[in-house]
């Protein structure tokens, strides 16, 4: 069977998987990070997106074995101790979550689009939400949210 | 989702074995399209031997009037790209427009035009740009390149290794993208290379091709209003949930004007 080795949220993980298992798969089943949700499985929804190499990706369509020598952070590798990331406080702060599903993906594809525009207008941000679905489609407060995280991260 | 043998390649020569020696394996790239084709069982390959650790499939280079762009280049890679930007900038804005971020964050260049799925974007771009297409065992014009739906030139064992694009002297796409998929219901590049103009066009066919009618019109003038009024025939044109061929025909037109306005609106003179 192949063997994967990667750093998960800066742990270091060797396992053996079979070719088909989904990184979305190591992480909830193997690893039991079940902060990364499976929406669609079938790459449309985002409430999968983790950070490969600091590059977001939906790791439902990731094969484990892909992320070989691949530095993976999810969720839960995001808030430092005892404190919220930034853009999780901005979630908290500006009614970002209805129901929660959809948000472990925002997130990560905020934290993302943050990375590459820095201060967003809202028009960017809804164009860059293009691969995240919220099932509750409370999008305004999302685009809130990530509109004030970027301003605050962009000083 | 069935399982399959896995094979990481570390040269071009390796893949090109390890294809060779089964002909039900399938070379993986980013997977954007393969993997969700395995999970719906519309693929079932043996094995799959995965291109990304392959060091010469990266890299983007300017060799005098073309640009090689690597066949393992990310779309997001390609979009951001200082050099394409400044010399085919019709190209990094087609290469931005693909599926969603994350799906850009994994998809590349060469699995995009190996895949040759008939409302794929860059094989417009290759069309337009007068592209030669560079193999593991050849190179060939873009044009005998991508064969028909969901068909390539590609020969069992043989993988996508480069792209040489033309820079041209002008050149921009428009795509009506639609709004489920992404994907271009129908997408047009309008390029004026040294060589003469090119129409190329994505999404409305069983596969890429040149509009020679728009063509021989801009070759007239390349002016704001040389396409006015043309419409191509329907005849050959998809037909869809998404959209019939009559409606695909005039998004070519509108699509076409579009492209050719901001071909020349960011034309380098």
């Amino acid at each position: 069977m192949p063997q994967v080795t990667l750093t998960v949220n800066g742990q270091a993980v060797r396992e053996e998987v079979e070719a088909r298992l989904l990184l979305s798969d190591l992480l909830r089943e193997r690893l039991r990070l079940t902060g990364t949700h499976v929406g669609c499985d079938t790459s449309q929804c985002g409430a999968c997106v983790v950070h490969l190499d600091g590059r977001a990706v939906k790791s439902c369509t990731v094969l484990a074995v892909q992320a070989e020598g691949a530095r993976v952070t999810t969720i839960e590798g995001l808030a430092g101790e005892g404190a919220l990331h930034p853009v999780q406080a901005a979630f908290r702060e500006h009614h970002g979550l209805q129901c929660g599903f959809c948000t472990p993906g925002m997130i990560m594809t905020a934290v993302d689009m943050i990375a590459r525009h820095g201060a967003m207008d809202r028009a960017t941000i809804r164009r860059e939400l293009e691969g995240n679905l919220c099932r509750c489609t409370g999008y305004h407060g999302i685009v809130s949210a990530i509109e004030a995280a970027s301003r605050e991260a962009a000083g | 989702m069935p399982d399959f043998a896995y094979i990481r390649a570390r040269t071009i020569a390796e893949a090109v074995e390890a294809l060779s020696a089964d002909p039900q394996a399938r070379a993986l790239s980013g997977g954007q399209t393969l993997i969700p084709s395995i999970k719906q069982r519309l693929a079932q390959p043996s094995a799959l031997v995965d291109l990304g650790a392959i060091a010469a499939l990266r890299g983007i280079a300017r060799e005098e009037a073309h640009l090689r762009v690597g066949a393992g280049m990310r779309h997001a890679e390609v979009a951001a790209d200082a050099g394409v930007r400044a010399l085919a900038p019709g190209l990094a804005a087609l290469a931005g427009l693909i599926g969603d971020p994350q799906v850009r964050n994994l998809g590349t260049l060469g699995g995009s035009i190996a895949t040759n799925d008939p409302a794929a974007d860059y094989p417009a771009a290759c069309l337009a740009l007068d592209a030669e297409i560079e193999t593991s065992a050849r190179r060939l014009p873009a044009e005998a390149f991508f064969t028909g739906f969901f068909e390539t030139a590609l020969a069992p064992g043989e993988i996508v290794t480069a792209v040489r694009f033309t820079c041209p002297r002008a050149g921009a796409y428009a795509k009506h993208r639609s709004p489920a998929s992404g994907y271009a219901l129908t997408g047009v590049f309008v390029a004026l290379l040294e060589a003469g103009p090119r129409v190329a066009v994505t999404g409305a066919g069983p596969g890429v091709f040149r509009w020679a009618e728009a063509e021989r019109r801009l070759a007239e003038g390349f002016t704001a209003d040389a396409l006015e009024g043309l419409v191509p025939p329907a005849d050959d044109f998809l037909s869809d949930l998404h959209a019939s061929a009559a409606y695909r025909a005039q998004l070519v037109a509108v699509m076409a004007r579009r492209a050719l306005a901001g071909a020349i609106a960011g034309s380098r003179g």
